[in-house]
């Protein structure tokens, strides 16, 4: 599936700066394309304003080549899976019931899940592998786990993409690469995956491209080693920072310095 | 416990609590006798206690009760906040101020479909003043804005009551104050079809929006994410609440806590699955006010306590154990 986006304006209030100025990008079917920016730069916007819940300004967006404002809600979501940053819990909720939503846009409003949905959330629960945990009430996962698990829920979903705004926050170093893995083995089976993260070294092993935002814009785009630049990033984040190729990896190591000791 | 287990447990209950409710009153009768009648015999005495008193009082209790208990399963989806109960709200207090109006005004007997159509416009004006002042802290709603705001808007309507009391007849005033406290004393079978008719619609409907109000409980964003109109079920599920709870002040006057205690029990015992949630609520919701009637009965006989008395002494301990642990500090999941 083709995720583009040509010159997306949002703004949230007609006086202030927009939180996306003029953003495009074109993420082709079986790609990991990874969003990154500093604090507040609209990588979240972006992704509300992808998936029809950011009002747009100017610029429009295109699902497999047809304007989004042509797909209803539910069509949109049998084919993109998306896990916002954060989300809490009104009421006590297990795993599997959490995962279950997934397939809410193939259900009908009352007909029971049939074999193929309760198929779609095993093979989803042991994909994140949280299929021991199905029985838990998701209040009582640790963060990697509940990350996991919402993952699961957008698998659930049997999308031809996924976007994720921060699936790997406050993960430790072996779950974060896990995670990664299993995105870039879905984007290697023909998953479109756009991933917005912090984790800019990380990233930088696993994407085939990356768009750096910086207020709102378009900073940077390219491979990793055309966007992940000491230059560029000292520029963005307004602060020191070394990056070196790194001998293991061949990617860019990205190291923050302290600025008492430039 | 497996909902259908409860199901089966609560239809139960429900049966049992209406031959209790039907055989207990002022005068006690023997399941035999309220069987008889039921099936066409018994003496005219018998006809007329079980017939023309007991059984729509009990029936009545029924249909308000299940309906308040909608009514809290609806709130506390749509708030996402276990304390939202249409009394709690101020919504039942809008509701009431609309019949007060339409008592004083000796507008009742223009109709019985009038005051539930009056209880509605009150309910839902309710609904928007208690929202915009619980929104103004942002899209999240803080659990104690909201309360406060429930609190404040329930004040201000008890002093509409007051003063529409204060100008009206005596006659009218002792029949609405009454009716303030919550009484299902006035059942009769046009009250049952008039609570049947606005319930039972506003139920299956409510039914048919189980799968996106369960989204909700994980948030508006990831819910629009899987393909719910968030908005759009949002509002027509405050609207049927509102319906609801309408029609149970029209015939029964207001009485709180019922849209609190039950959808609590039934989450703890089967979960937070609306397709399961909302028809137990409404039988659990049916019984325990037919119970809460009952013991409103024959507690102090020959004295009647109004059954929103009955109602209070058990939700509001409940609510403060749940206001307690709703503020104490948690570790917010992310």
């Amino acid at each position: 599936m083709r995720l583009r986006a040509d010159g997306l304006v949002v703004r949230y209030s007609a006086l202030g700066a927009p939180a996306l100025d003029g953003v495009s990008l074109d993420v082709p079917g079986g790609a990991l394309y990874a969003v990154i920016g500093p604090n507040g730069s609209g990588k979240s916007t972006l992704m509300r304003a992808l998936l029809g819940l950011a009002p747009l300004s100017g610029g429009r967006v295109l699902l497999d080549e047809r304007p989004a404002d042509d797909w209803s809600r539910r069509d949109v979501a049998r084919s993109v899976g998306a896990v916002p940053q954060a989300e809490s819990f009104a009421f006590p909720l297990t795993t599997r019931e959490m995962v279950e939503m997934g397939r809410y846009p193939h259900l009908g409003p009352l007909a029971p899940p049939t074999e193929a949905d309760h198929a779609a959330v095993d093979r989803a629960l042991e994909a994140c592998d949280v299929a021991g945990l199905a029985e838990r009430d998701v209040t009582t996962l640790s963060g990697g786990e509940l990350q996991r698990a919402r993952l699961a829920r957008a698998l659930a979903q049997e999308p031809r993409a996924l976007v994720l705004d921060e699936p790997t926050a406050s993960l430790d170093v072996r779950h974060v690469m896990e995670i990664l893995e299993l995105l870039r083995a879905s984007a290697d089976a023909g998953m479109t995956i756009l991933l917005i993260t912090h984790g800019l070294e990380t990233v930088a092993q696993f994407a085939d491209r990356l768009l750096l935002l910086s207020r709102g814009r378009v900073a940077a785009e390219g491979t990793a080693a055309e966007v992940i630049r000491e230059d560029v990033l000292r520029e963005v984040y307004e602060w020191p920072i070394s990056v070196q190729p790194d001998p293991a990896t061949k990617t860019p190591r990205v190291t923050p310095m302290r600025r008492d000791a430039r | 416990m497996s909902r259908w287990a409860l199901g089966v447990a609560l239809a139960l209950a429900l049966v049992a609590a209406v031959i209790l409710g039907v055989r207990f009153g002022s005068v006690a009768l023997s399941t035999g006798e309220v069987v008889d009648v039921l099936l066409g015999g018994g003496g005219a005495v018998e006809r007329d206690i079980v017939l023309g008193l007991r059984l729509p009082r009990v029936l009545l209790a029924g249909l308000v009760g299940g309906g308040l208990a909608l009514a809290g399963v609806t709130f506390q989806a749509v708030l996402r906040n276990p304390l939202a109960e249409p009394y709690i709200l101020g919504i039942s207090g809008g509701a009431s101020v609309a019949t007060v109006i339409v008592l004083s005004l000796g507008w009742a007997a223009a109709g019985s479909w009038l005051m539930p159509v009056a209880a509605f416009v009150g309910a839902v004006s309710a609904i928007a003043v208690v929202f915009r002042v619980a929104t103004a802290t942002g899209r999240a709603m803080d659990v104690r804005v909201l309360l406060l705001a429930g609190v404040v808007v329930a004040a201000f309507f008890t002093a509409c009551i007051m003063f529409v009391l204060a100008i009206s007849p005596a006659r009218t005033v002792q029949s609405a104050v009454l009716w303030m406290m919550g009484s299902l004393a006035a059942a009769n079978w046009t009250s049952v079809a008039t609570a049947a008719l606005y319930t039972i619609p506003a139920g299956t409907v409510l039914m048919g929006l189980a799968r996106p109000l369960n989204l909700m409980a994980i948030g508006d964003e990831t819910a629009h994410y899987l393909g719910a109109d968030v908005e759009g079920v949002k509002r027509a599920a405050l609207l049927l609440a509102a319906l609801v709870t309408a029609a149970g002040v029209a015939v029964a006057g207001v009485i709180g806590f019922v849209g609190l205690v039950v959808p609590h029990g039934v989450r703890l015992l089967i979960g937070s699955d609306h397709r399961a949630l909302i028809p137990l609520a409404f039988l659990a919701g049916a019984t325990f006010l037919m119970l809460a009637d009952l013991a409103a009965r024959v507690a102090l006989a020959p004295t009647e306590i109004p059954v929103g008395v009955v109602t209070a002494f058990v939700g509001v301990p409940l609510f403060l154990v749940l206001l307690r642990r709703s503020l104490a500090p948690r570790s917010e999941s992310k």
